[in-house]
C-alpha cells in the first residue's frame, strides 16, 4: 500500500458488497421483483439476474434489488416494483430482462418513469 | 462475484461454532447450489453478533432478517422459502424481531436498543478473513491519517485527549502509557505489544474482536507503533484461542500482502511489522510484566515495577502494552476525534465497555454499552432477566481480581471509578450473574481455588497467603469454621493486598473482601447456625421428605444412587442421612415438590 488513493479504491470497489449489511437503508432505493411460483414460472429469474448484473455493473450503492412473493396478479408476472423514498411506487409489469435494463437506466438512472410497461398502461 | 442480491450472514465466533455455526454454513452452501444460487446469494462467515445463547446465529440481507438458533435442517427452508421465493421464514426469526407486519430493525430490539458498539462495530458485520471488506467499512483509513496527516505527537494528544482508559481492567489511562512510551529514548529498538491472554474465568470480549475484527487491532498497534516509535509488534495470545488465533494470522498475512504491514507503509518512512506469540494459558501471564517474560521464552513470572514497561519492557527496551479491547477501540478515536469519543461515557470513564455476560441471565452473550450504563439495564433490558422467575442477587465483575455487586447496588453506574468504590473493579469485562440458588460463600471460594491454582508461586503472599485463605474457606462451608475465621481472612486478605508482588496477587483477595462486605450475614449463616442459606455447601445441607406431600411413589427411591430412599409404595418415604450423598438427584424427579433441602 503506497498511497490513500489505492486504500480508498479498494474502498470504493467493496462499496457495493457490504453495502447493504445496514438497518439504516432509509435513503436506498428498493428494487423488488416478485418471485413466487407465477412469478418464476413467468421468467422473473432472467429479470432479477439481470438487474442484479446491471445494478453491479452501474455501481449503484444505493440500491437493493430484493425479491417478495405473490402480488396477486399472477397473471401480469413477472412483476417487478421499485421504490425510492419519498416516492410513490411503481409497478412494472410482463417484464423480461430487456426491459429490466431499460428500467434501470431510465428509471433508476435518470429518474424517468418508464410509462409503457407500468401497470397502469396495461390497464387502458 | 461482484454482486450479490442477497447476502447471508453466518456468525463463525467461538459461541456459534460450538453450537454447530459451521454444519450450518456447509448446508447453506449446499442447498445453494442445488437451487442454483449461488451467484446471487453470498455467504459470509462473520464475527461475534453477542447474542451467543441463541447461536447459531444467521441474517440475511437486505431484509435484515435475524433467524436464531438455526439448525442444519432448517437451512433447506431458510433457502427456498426465503432466498428463492422471498419469503421470509417468521418460525425461525429471533422472537423479539418479530412484529405485526414486518421485521423489527435488530437495532431496536431490548438485547441491542441500549448498546453502542465502537470496539465491536465490525463483529458480525464483516468477513474477518477479508481484508478489502475491513477496507470497505473506513479500514487503515485511520492508519493511513496518522501516518500522513499527524505526527506522533498529535496521534498521541489525540488519543490522550480521548480519555480513553485501558479496557484490560486497570482503567489507566492509555494516552499517558502512549506518552511515557514515546518518550523514553530509542537506542535500539522498541516494542509495541498487545495483550490477549484473556484468562478470567467467563470473559471473552477480547476473543470475540479477534475473531470478528482482527484487523482493527492490527491496524491499531501500527498507529501505537508510529506514535511511540517503533517497528516491531508483538500479539500474545492463548493458544486456547485456535478461530481467533487463525484469523489473526490470515489477517496479518493480508496486511502484509497489501504492504500495510511492512517497509515504508503508505510510502512514508514509516515501517512496523508484526507476529504472533502463544501463550499456554497461564493466568499469571496476563499480568504485563509475566507476559513479557513469557514473550522472551523465559518462564512466564512477573517482575518488580518500576521499572515500567514502557521504560524498561521486553528485553529491557521500552515497551507499549494494551489490551485488545483498548486497541479496538483506537482506529476510531483517529478518525472521529477526541471529542466525539469525550462525548460518551462519564466524566472519568470515556466510551464503552464490552461486557461477557454469563451465569444466571437470560442472553448469554456480549454487550458493549457507554460507561455510565447501570448494572440493572445490563442485566434485566440487555441480559433479558433471570433464567425461571429466580431472583437476582448478585453481579460478579472483574473475574477473580474483582468482586460481588448486591442487589441493592444494581443501580450504580458502571464505570472505573464507581465499580472501585464499591469494592469491585472493570476488570477485563466478565459480568456473571447470580441467582438465590448461588452461595457466596462458595462463590468466594470458587475464584480463590482459581488463583491458588494459578498463582506462579514466585512471592509468598500470593503462594502462601491465598492459599491459608482457601483453607479458612473450605473450613467454612464445611461448617466447621468460627467467627474467629472471618476476622482472620479478613486481616489475611489486606495483608495479602498490600504484599504482593505482582497484579494477581494484590487483587487475589477480592472476592473475598467484597462478599465479606454485602454478604457478611451468609457468611455467619455457614459459621453460627451452620447452615448454608442456598442450599449449595454440602456439608450444610440434609435432604428430607415431606410425608403430608409424599404420595410414595419411589421415584426417588430408584433414582437414589446410593440406596439412601426407602419406604413402602403409596406412603410416605424417608432419606437416611447416613447413607445420602446430597446429590440432588432425588429432587429432580419428585413431582410432588416433596423434598427439601434444608
Amino acid at each position: 500500500m503506497k498511497s490513500l488513493a489505492e486504500l480508498e479504491a479498494i474502498k470504493n470497489k467493496m462499496k457495493n458488497q457490504v453495502g447493504m449489511r445496514k438497518d439504516d437503508d432509509a435513503h436506498a432505493t428498493r428494487i423488488v421483483v416478485g418471485m413466487a411460483t407465477c412469478g418464476i414460472a413467468a421468467g422473473a429469474r432472467p429479470v432479477m439476474t439481470a438487474m442484479v448484473e446491471e445494478v453491479a455493473k452501474r455501481n449503484l450503492a444505493h440500491v437493493t434489488v430484493a425479491q417478495t412473493g405473490c402480488i396477486g396478479m399472477c397473471k401480469l408476472e413477472p412483476i417487478v416494483e421499485v421504490m425510492a423514498p419519498g416516492k410513490e411506487k411503481v409497478t412494472y409489469v410482463k417484464m423480461d430482462a430487456e426491459k429490466a435494463l431499460k428500467v434501470i437506466s431510465e428509471h433508476i438512472v435518470n429518474g424517468r418513469v418508464v410509462t409503457e410497461y407500468t401497470i397502469g398502461a396495461t390497464e387502458e | 462475484m461482484d454482486f450479490a442480491r442477497s447476502t447471508v450472514l453466518v456468525c463463525g465466533g467461538t459461541g456459534c461454532t460450538s453450537s454447530g455455526s459451521q454444519k450450518v454454513i456447509k448446508e447453506f452452501e449446499t442447498q445453494l447450489a442445488a437451487k442454483g444460487l449461488e451467484k446471487e446469494v453470498k455467504i459470509v462467515q462473520t464475527g461475534c453478533f453477542g447474542l451467543c445463547a441463541l447461536g447459531p446465529v444467521v441474517i440475511v440481507y437486505p431484509e435484515g432478517a435475524f433467524y436464531s438458533m438455526v439448525q442444519p435442517e432448517d437451512v433447506e427452508e431458510i433457502v427456498s422459502e426465503h432466498l428463492l421465493k422471498g419469503r421470509i421464514v417468521t418460525r425461525l426469526l429471533y422472537d423479539e424481531t418479530v412484529q405485526e407486519d414486518s421485521i423489527k430493525s435488530l437495532n431496536e430490539t431490548n438485547f441491542y436498543k441500549k448498546q453502542m458498539r465502537i470496539a465491536l462495530r465490525n463483529c458480525g458485520v464483516i468477513d474477518p478473513e477479508n481484508i478489502d471488506e475491513y477496507i470497505a467499512l473506513d479500514g487503515y483509513k485511520a492508519l493511513g491519517k496518522a501516518l500522513t496527516e499527524m505526527t506522533p505527537e498529535q496521534v498521541i494528544d489525540v488519543i490522550k485527549d480521548s480519555g480513553l482508559r485501558g479496557r484490560g481492567g486497570g482503567g489507566f489511562p492509555t494516552g499517558i502509557k502512549w506518552m511515557l512510551a514515546a518518550k523514553s529514548p530509542n537506542v535500539i529498538g522498541k516494542y509495541v505489544c498487545c495483550n490477549a491472554d484473556e484468562g478470567d474465568p467467563g470473559a471473552f470480549m477480547d476473543r470475540s474482536v479477534l475473531e470478528g475484527d482482527p484487523h482493527a487491532v492490527i491496524e491499531a498497534m501500527a498507529i501505537a507503533a508510529y506514535a511511540i516509535n517503533a517497528e516491531q509488534g508483538y500479539i500474545y495470545i492463548r493458544a486456547e484461542y485456535p478461530i481467533a488465533v487463525k484469523r489473526l494470522q490470515i489477517a496479518i498475512d493480508q496486511a502484509r500482502e497489501y504492504g500495510l504491514l511492512g517497509k515504508n507503509i503508505f510510502g512514508t518512512d514509516f515501517s512496523f511489522d508484526l507476529d504472533i506469540r502463544l501463550g499456554a494459558g497461564a493466568f499469571v501471564c496476563g499480568e504485563e510484566t509475566a507476559l513479557m517474560t513469557s514473550i522472551e521464552g523465559m518462564r512466564g513470572e512477573p517482575r518488580p515495577r518500576p521499572p515500567f514497561p514502557a521504560v524498561k519492557g521486553l528485553w529491557e527496551k521500552p515497551t507499549l502494552l494494551n489490551n485488545v479491547e483498548t486497541y479496538a477501540n483506537i482506529p476510531q478515536i483517529i478518525l472521529n476525534g477526541a471529542e466525539w469519543f469525550q462525548g460518551i461515557g462519564t466524566e472519568k470513564s470515556k466510551g464503552t465497555k464490552v461486557f461477557a455476560l454469563g451465569g444466571k441471565i437470560n442472553n448469554t452473550g456480549l454487550v458493549e454499552v457507554p460507561m455510565g450504563t447501570t448494572l440493572r439495564e445490563i442485566v434485566e433490558e440487555i441480559g433479558g432477566g433471570i433464567p425461571n422467575g429466580k431472583k437476582f442477587k448478585a453481579a460478579q465483575t472483574g473475574g477473580p481480581s474483582g468482586g460481588c455487586i448486591p442487589a441493592s447496588l444494581l443501580d450504580v453506574a458502571i464505570d472505573y471509578d464507581s465499580l472501585i468504590q464499591i469494592g469491585s473493579m472493570m476488570g477485563s469485562g466478565g459480568l456473571i450473574v447470580m441467582d438465590e440458588d448461588n452461595c457466596m460463600v462458595d462463590i468466594a471460594k470458587f475464584f480463590l481455588e482459581f488463583t491458588v491454582d494459578e498463582s506462579c508461586g514466585k512471592c509468598t503472599p500470593c503462594r502462601i497467603g491465598t492459599k491459608r485463605m482457601l483453607e479458612i474457606l473450605e473450613k467454612i462451608t464445611q461448617g466447621k469454621g468460627t467467627l474467629e475465621d472471618l476476622d482472620k481472612l479478613e486481616s489475611l486478605a489486606y495483608n495479602i493486598k498490600e504484599s504482593a508482588l505482582c497484579g494477581l496477587g494484590q487483587t487475589a483477595p477480592n472476592p473475598v473482601l467484597s462478599t465479606l462486605r454485602y454478604f457478611r450475614d451468609e457468611y455467619e449463616a455457614h459459621v453460627v447456625d451452620k447452615k448454608c442459606p442456598a442450599g449449595v455447601c454440602k456439608a450444610l445441607v440434609s435432604y428430607s421428605i415431606v410425608a403430608d406431600k409424599c404420595k410414595g411413589c419411589s421415584l426417588c427411591a430408584r433414582q437414589c444412587p446410593a440406596n439412601a430412599i426407602t419406604g413402602e409404595i403409596k406412603s410416605p418415604f424417608t432419606i437416611d442421612q447416613d447413607k445420602c450423598i446430597k446429590c440432588g438427584a432425588c429432587i429432580e424427579k419428585c413431582k410432588f415438590n416433596a423434598i427439601i433441602v434444608q
